[in-house]
């Protein structure tokens, strides 16, 4: 129906990387002509999006599309820039574009005014134009290539304040924990190329069902994770993700839901041929996301900055797509990237909308009783907010429940033990924030006021997005979504009622527990503070781990400072101190042939003439011989 | 009888006392007649080799006359200098002239 627009889809990554090029030679002195040119670029985009989409989906494409043209050719290495569109990338194409397009609208609102209107939408066009070229990279190389561009501009966008300490700080630690994590990956890749001797995802994916080597495989599949681990911000790599927060608040929503993070699980998808192969890796990946899923639910519960509260849920629903992965459940994993994708974004733009009417207050205590003065932000905020604690029909509810019965009906009951208990802790710790920054009867809202349409309609779009974009891997629509996004050997389980059920009362039971404790207050949240001072402590303080991670980097930096001390002062300066001695000594010696008398320079002289002499004499001699011999 | 090698070995004894006086002598004026005897040394051997060796060209007399020549202007330059720095130090002995060191 739409198949031309495969044939076009390379647009979809040129046209923001071309307003991103405008804006930045030509157009930067003009704000609002720079946003114009960005929005359209990504509007064109997401509607280019939207047609390739509908192809993969309704015009009934049963093979992925694959278009390329050969990038660089060297002896032994060939590396191809391709599109891949199949429906994993249809599914991330309209994510990323619609997200991308509706936080730029969004932007327009929470950015007016600053001083860097311009360059902000130059680095969105950016990241977006680098995310779609991820997602349609038809090889590692590629995907490498746009990965890299992906974090360059997320460090300039988390920084984009860098006036402030802390931003240009979150900034730096971003792209430094990233860059931890592409080692691996970049490791991975090149062991790939040098085993299999292709980059391609489809190519490789033939030389790997064909492979027997297991060793080598879960050492590929190591590494290879170790770049979403990174991306996605799983445990232990996962620091940057709640400091990422101090870019702009639209930034955020982005980074957590379209274009950055996603961009690990995505990964993970695309390459599942390769983790697919060897159960100890997919291991791996599913005890990563299980434990960061946990560790970052907990984390959450006790935090007081609405930003941070989000960013540590982001978290924790990453590794619970890590986690699906992990566990067989890819499609499953996919379906929530979307669905966490629109509410997310959604719940980071409604809190942008909060802290723009609080004029940047991010304290949930300082705020309170937001809903009469901010009652779309606060409706659309709770609905992102129910989608995000999975209570049905919402679209949350759809993607968590595939993910836990893909963990109970293949057997992993301690995942999905585990999964049901996140769940529980997601609806309460969401909870807590409304009650208390919504509901609560606290006076910090009393001059707040409603954000323009600019702000409020994209947060509609995404309200209703939250609503409803759980129905395509429902029941309902008979798993329309499963059967695009999926990968050999795929099994997909029967609904079952009770883990339904049970996922549904758990994210009910977290929000009776949350309105009973800080709506109602029947139970002190302050006593219970008191009670479990110790625990409350660890969690608020994120289990220390930045402070751990501090010292280790001051023992390692004062380590390898120490050994470089000891090497610069007696290698580096030895050599240095030992020539200049030479010279010195040498002079010194040398210093008596230089009489001042004619009469000795006349004598060295003399030798030199009777050394030279003798020279030629002994040369003579050895040619004459050599020319009579 | 007196042939060539007796006219180089003449020749030899005088370029060696010649160096010994360069070498050895404090007063500069007698330095200054050494460089002269050195000279002289080698015209002979011009002259010994034209006579004995290259007997058709007159080329090593010829070239004697030049040296005999640059010889004199030679000394004259040399006793100007020598003259000059006596002006200066009031002295020839080259055992004051040190300058030329570190």
């Amino acid at each position: 129906m739409f198949a031309w627009s495969l044939e076009l889809a390379w647009l979809i990554v040129l046209l923001p990387f071309a307003a991103f090029a405008l804006i930045g030679l030509f157009l930067h002195r003009w704000p609002r002509l720079s946003a114009s040119l960005s929005i359209l670029a990504i509007g064109l985009s997401f509607i280019l999006s939207v047609l390739v989409a509908a192809h993969v989906f309704l015009g009934g494409m049963e093979e992925a599309f694959e278009m390329s043209i050969r990038w660089l050719d060297m002896p032994g290495l060939k590396v191809d820039m391709g599109l891949l569109i199949d429906g994993i990338t249809g599914v991330m194409l309209i994510v990323v574009t619609l997200v991308a397009l509706l936080v730029q609208v969004y932007s327009l609102g929470y950015m007016h005014g600053d001083p860097g209107f311009s360059s902000y939408y130059a680095y969105q066009s950016v990241f977006a134009g680098a995310m779609l070229g991820l997602v349609l990279a038809n090889n590692f190389g590629q995907i490498f290539v746009f990965w890299e561009l992906v974090g360059l501009a997320s460090y300039l966008l988390i920084g984009f304040w860098f006036g402030r300490d802390s931003a240009k700080n979150a900034a730096v630690k971003a792209f430094v924990t990233n860059r931890v994590g592409d080692f691996g990956f970049l490791l991975a890749i090149l062991f790939l190329q040098i085993i299999f001797g292709t980059l391609n995802f489809n190519g490789l994916a033939g030389e790997i069902a064909g492979y027997t080597n297991t060793a080598v495989l879960i050492i590929i599949s190591i590494l290879l994770l170790a770049g979403p681990i990174g991306k996605s911000a799983q445990f232990p790599l996962h620091v940057w993700l709640p400091d990422a927060m101090e870019g702009p608040t639209p930034v955020s929503a982005l980074i957590h839901a379209a274009t950055m993070v996603a961009a690990g699980v995505y990964l993970i998808a695309r390459a599942y041929f390769i983790f697919s192969a060897t159960p100890e890796a997919m291991m791996v990946i599913a005890v990563v996301g299980g434990f960061t899923a946990l560790f970052a639910a907990t984390i959450a519960l006790v935090q007081n900055d609405i930003k941070r509260i989000l960013a540590y849920s982001t978290l924790s629903q990453l590794g619970y797509m890590v986690m699906a992965m992990g566990i067989g459940a890819m499609t499953a994993g996919m379906f929530h990237l979307m669905t966490h994708a629109f509410f997310k974004s959604l719940l980071f733009l409604a809190a942008g909308s909060v802290i723009h009417a609080m004029a940047n207050e991010q304290d949930i205590w300082k705020m309170g009783n937001l809903k009469d003065k901010m009652p779309v932000t606060t409706w659309t905020f709770v609905i992102g907010a129910l989608a995000l604690a999975g209570i049905p029909p919402l679209s949350g509810f759809w993607s968590k429940d595939e993910i836990l019965l893909g963990a109970y009906a293949g057997g992993y009951m301690g995942f999905y033990l585990l999964g049901t208990l996140v769940a529980f802790l997601t609806a309460f710790y969401m909870f807590r924030l409304i009650f208390v920054a919504f509901f609560g009867s606290n006076k910090g809202g009393e001059h707040a006021h409603e954000s323009p349409a600019v702000m409020t309609v994209p947060l509609v779009i995404l309200a209703v997005l939250a609503l409803v974009a759980g129905f395509v891997g429902s029941p309902l629509m008979d798993y329309a979504f499963a059967h695009y996004v999926t990968y050999p050997g795929a099994v997909h389980h029967d609904p079952n009622a009770m883990v339904m059920v049970i996922s549904a009362l758990v994210a009910i039971a977290g929000i009776v527990l949350a309105w009973a404790v800080y709506q109602k207050e029947w139970i002190s949240h302050l006593a219970l503070r008191e009670k479990f001072r110790g625990i409350y402590t660890l969690l608020y303080n994120k289990y220390y781990i930045d402070e751990i991670y501090h010292q280790l980097g001051q023992i390692f930096i004062d380590g390898t400072a120490k050994v470089l001390f000891w090497f610069d002062i007696y290698v580096v300066n030895g050599i240095v101190n030992g020539i200049a001695a030479l010279t010195g000594g040498a002079g010194k010696v040398l210093r008596y042939t230089e009489t001042g008398q004619v009469q000795t320079y006349a004598g060295y002289m003399l030798v030199g003439v009777i050394v030279i002499a003798g020279l030629v004499m002994i040369a003579g001699f050895t040619m004459r011989y050599t020319v009579f011999m | 009888m007196i042939g060539f090698q007796h006219y180089l070995l003449l020749a030899t004894v005088l370029f060696a006392v010649g160096i010994y006086g360069v070498l050895s002598k404090r007063n500069a004026v007698a330095v200054l007649m050494s460089v002269e005897l050195m000279l002289n040394s080698v015209n002979l051997n011009f002259v010994a080799i034209n006579r004995y060796l290259v007997t058709d060209h007159a080329v090593g007399q010829l070239f004697a006359l030049i040296v005999i020549v640059v010889a004199a202007a030679e000394v004259a330059v040399g006793l100007a200098l020598i003259i000059s720095i006596f002006r200066q130090r009031k002295s020839v002995n080259l055992n004051d002239f040190n300058l030329l060191k570190w």
